[in-house]
């Protein structure tokens, strides 16, 4: 099996058809691995999540997840493909109680959803206590526990999750990346988008940046960490915007 | 004044039916629907219609129910006029609102709504004419329950009460039990959430639009069977339709259930005080008293 | 010859009055993004002001008051101008189908109350008692006419170069930045709800002159005058003739009206007796269809709105999600 889960080539894509906002990405994720994609505001990080997911549409260039091209895909279809998503922020179904946003997303796994579940239940217990409570009770990390949990339902290969930090406090952030690293030890491939960018990079792979819609630089994220240019960049404009 | 209560609970549970339908279809598509009202004359009618051919087909059919002014021919013209309806919205989605919905901003939906409002309204009547028709001409007698207060209630009411409370009942459970329901909440609070967690969108607006549909035929054929069918069902309904969804809250069940309740009884004991001229006025005033006290309804969310 | 003459100038009459309360919904729906469900309301509001603040004195219902001509019909306005005060303080900070269902909602009411407050507005039997201004001038036949088709023609001159200038005023900018993108105007400090109450407002009361415009010239006003049916009539030609464009506002008054019209004539005429019951069905139908098939295919109207350039040389585009 090829060792590229994910190969995106010139992917050109944007809201409106001649105002593209990805000016012609390529980008490939290895499996099992930890994948990051930084760069500045309005450099189309989120866009190249939600093209890959469907929720954008795709003007031109390929996208293929294990071979199979999934370029312009119904975002309702990415389960049955292997991919998971998780949106930036409003992630859960807030007035749902947690067991039946669990029990949507494994709306589709017929028998095995009851051992699911308990799976699911077992490995972020703090969910399994307040099943029957509405998911829009939950603490800002809880919530991102509860997306990936949802993800994790339909048995991806692929996870894309953008900016999962968002809005949470550094220790809760910290928790949400490193559940995200231990997933890729059962085999499962993470591409994420992330503000913060210390944080990411040492937990990463490997690392994109784009700027303005293109690549602008690409490396293992060890590299790009100890490097002087992206470190003056990227992790002294990290500590600008955060204040 | 207790006879007005009694009046204004039923008028309610039609104007729940009705109201349940339209706030799903205006939480879903976001537009105010102002031809959900003409999808209870579609009903009303197309259980005339039915009922008419079953008891031709079957006689026996024709027997009324027990105390009721009902017949069984009018029960299962019921159930196909639910079909027939949902049916009817589903094709009108596809020839207008889906198009426009693909073009255009929300409010021209609304509009587009205004135009199918009419076209239903003004076929209705070339179809049907202009005047009004009953389920069944034999006189059912009102039960006294009460000589001081004077209160009379008709089988039929009764009949009209329990039904809709069953059926709140069903919808209640397909909602919060059925992992179709969770999915047709999910699609109402995050359309896009909603999809990349498998759900197809395209299916569930046009389970939405039958749900919405059946739930309005029943309320079509209940007020048909309570008072009279004539084609302005539709533009008599529409206002009070609406102002038990805002009374409710744009997007819950529950609170278009509870203010079909509100705004019937509210319209009937203000008839107890006001002429009776007035009444169309009423569901207005309760859509300004809603709006000063709490814009967002009784169980609404406050969203753009 | 003369016959016709007297037709051409009362049809151009009664086109040029809903060609006035056309562009006072094209400032709302074209310009500002308001969707008027009630335009009716205002209309009747316009309609009844006028009458009752300058007829004569009647023993069965309010009026009488006398005022001259251009003080009753500023009246109308006024009145037509709070009523929208009230329904858009109400509305107008909600989500936008509040307001359509609000203003549906006051239409309806409107309409019922005039028809059974009979000390108010007459009742069922309308409104009387009003001498049309300056007929002492010009009596009753043709030469009336002309002159009060002069006079609407004059009013439909200025109101459309009033709102001319205004949409291209910062004021007219401001309101199709709010209309374009509010978060975007809001960020700017602008207060959007303010700004679409004031054009609300405005548009509701020029709505309200044509309302007393159409009163003046029957002399006369019922609840019939004020049935839901005309917003939707109203409606179309803005839909027809191409929101967002002033002239395509006053294009589809005259089409739209002419083919209402043409429409009822040649149903009395031609359709067999025992349909004639069903005529108005059949208009409504045909405009129902009308408005659904412009919707559909070609939105923009006959006369679409021109594109207004950005500063930066591109056009405006409507507002997408995320980014």
């Amino acid at each position: 099996m090829d060792d590229i889960v994910l190969r995106a080539e010139g992917v050109v894509s944007g809201y409106v058809p001649d105002l593209p906002i990805l000016k012609g990405v390529d980008m490939a994720v290895r499996r099992a691995s930890v994948t990051v994609i930084i760069g500045p505001n309005g450099a189309g990080k989120s866009t190249l999540v939600k093209t890959i997911a469907g929720l954008v549409p795709l003007s031109a260039g390929h996208i293929a997840h294990d071979g199979v091209e999934i370029g312009g895909i119904r975002p309702d279809r990415l389960a049955a493909q292997g991919i998971a998503y998780v949106p930036q922020m409003d992630n859960i179904f807030r007035t749902l109680t947690i067991r039946q946003n669990l029990d949507l997303a494994l709306r589709h796994a017929g028998a095995d959803a009851a051992a699911r579940l308990e799976e699911l239940y077992t490995r972020f217990p703090p969910l399994a206590e307040k099943r029957n409570d509405r998911a829009g009770a939950l603490s800002g990390g809880q919530r991102q526990f509860l997306a990936v949990a949802m993800a994790l339902a339909t048995r991806p290969s692929l996870i894309l999750m953008d900016e999962p930090s968002a809005g949470l406090s550094p220790k809760a952030a910290q928790e949400v990346l490193e559940c995200a690293r231990g997933l890729t030890a059962q085999g499962v491939t993470i591409l994420l988008v992330e503000q913060n960018v210390k944080q990411a990079l040492r937990l990463a792979d490997h690392c994109y940046i784009l700027a303005e819609g293109r690549n602008q630089l690409d490396g293992s994220a060890a590299d790009l960490l100890s490097d002087p240019v992206v470190g003056e960049i990227y992790l002294g404009a990290r500590r600008k915007g955060a204040a | 004044m207790i006879q007005n209560l009694a009046d204004g609970i039923l008028v309610g549970s039609v104007l729940s039916l009705g109201a349940i339908g339209l706030t799903l279809v205006m939480h879903m598509l976001r537009f105010a629907n102002f031809s959900h009202a003409e999808l209870l004359s579609i009903g009303a009618y197309a259980a005339l219609v039915f009922d008419g051919v079953f008891a031709a087909i079957l006689p026996p059919l024709a027997d009324r129910i027990g105390p009721l002014s009902m017949t069984w021919a009018l029960v299962l013209a019921l159930v196909v006029a639910v079909a027939v309806t949902g049916a009817s919205a589903l094709v009108i989605d596809r020839l207008v609102f889906r198009r426009v919905r693909a073009k255009g901003s929300e409010l021209s939906m609304v509009f587009a709504s205004f135009g199918v409002a009419m076209i239903v309204r003004n076929v209705t009547g070339l179809v049907f004419g202009l005047g009004t028709q009953l389920y069944s001409k034999d006189i059912v007698f009102a039960v006294v329950v009460s000589r001081d207060p004077m209160l009379l209630i008709k089988p039929d009411q009764v009949f009209v009460l329990v039904a809709t409370l069953l059926v709140m009942v069903a919808l209640h459970l397909v909602l919060s039990r059925t992992t179709l329901g969770f999915a047709l909440r999910a699609v109402a609070e995050n359309p896009v959430l909603a999809q990349v967690n498998g759900v197809n969108l395209a299916r569930m607006i046009a389970l939405v639009w039958v749900v919405g549909g059946g739930l309005a035929a029943i309320a079509g054929v209940f007020y048909g069977l309570t008072n009279q069918i004539s084609p302005m069902i539709g533009r008599d309904l529409v206002l009070p339709v609406f102002a038990a969804t805002i009374v409710g809250g744009i997007g819950s069940v529950y609170g278009a259930a509870l203010g079909g309740f509100i705004v019937g009884i509210a319209a009937n004991v203000a008839l107890a005080v006001l002429p009776s001229g007035y009444s169309p006025s009423v569901p207005f005033l309760i859509i300004l008293a809603v709006l000063l006290v709490r814009p967002n309804g009784l169980f609404g969310e406050a969203r753009a | 010859m003369i016959g016709l003459l007297s037709y051409a100038v009362f049809f151009s009459t009664v086109a040029s009055i809903l060609a006035i309360a056309v562009l006072g919904l094209n400032l709302q729906w074209g310009f500002t993004g308001l969707f008027n469900g009630g335009v009716v309301a205002f209309f009747g509001a316009g309609a009844y002001g006028t009458l009752i603040l300058g007829g004569t004195p009647q023993a069965d219902h309010l009026g009488g008051f006398g005022l001259i001509y251009p003080l009753a019909l500023a009246g109308g306005a006024v009145a037509a101008g709070l009523l929208a005060w009230v329904v858009g303080v109400l509305t107008l900070r909600l989500r936008q189908d509040y307001l359509a269902i609000a203003t549906f909602g006051i239409a309806v009411t409107f309409e019922n109350v005039m028809r059974n407050a009979e000390a108010l507005s007459g009742g069922a039997k309308g409104f009387r008692g009003f001498e049309r201004p300056l007929r002492g001038l010009f009596g009753d036949g043709f030469a009336y006419n002309l002159f009060f088709f002069c006079l609407v023609l004059l009013l439909l001159v200025a109101v459309y170069l009033f709102l001319e200038r205004l949409v291209r005023s910062p004021f007219g900018r401001l309101l199709r930045a709010i209309r374009e993108d509010e978060d975007a105007a809001r960020s700017l400090g602008k207060a959007p709800a303010r700004v679409r109450l004031v054009s609300f407002i405005t548009g509701s009361a020029i709505i309200g002159i044509a309302g007393g415009l159409y009163a003046t010239f029957y002399a006369f006003v019922s609840p019939q005058d004020v049935l839901p049916t005309l917003t939707f009539q109203i409606w179309a030609m803005l839909i027809v003739g191409g929101a967002g464009n002033n002239r395509g506002a006053v294009f589809g008054a005259f089409l739209i009206w002419g083919a209402w019209t043409a429409s009822g004539w040649a149903l009395s005429r031609f359709a067999p007796v025992e349909a004639q019951l069903y005529t108005g069905s059949i208009q409504y139908i045909l405009i129902g269809s009308i408005i659904v098939a412009m919707l559909l295919w070609r939105p923009q109207g006959l006369l679409p709105e021109r594109l207004v350039l950005s500063q930066s040389g591109q056009p405006v585009k409507p507002r997408q999600q995320g980014a």
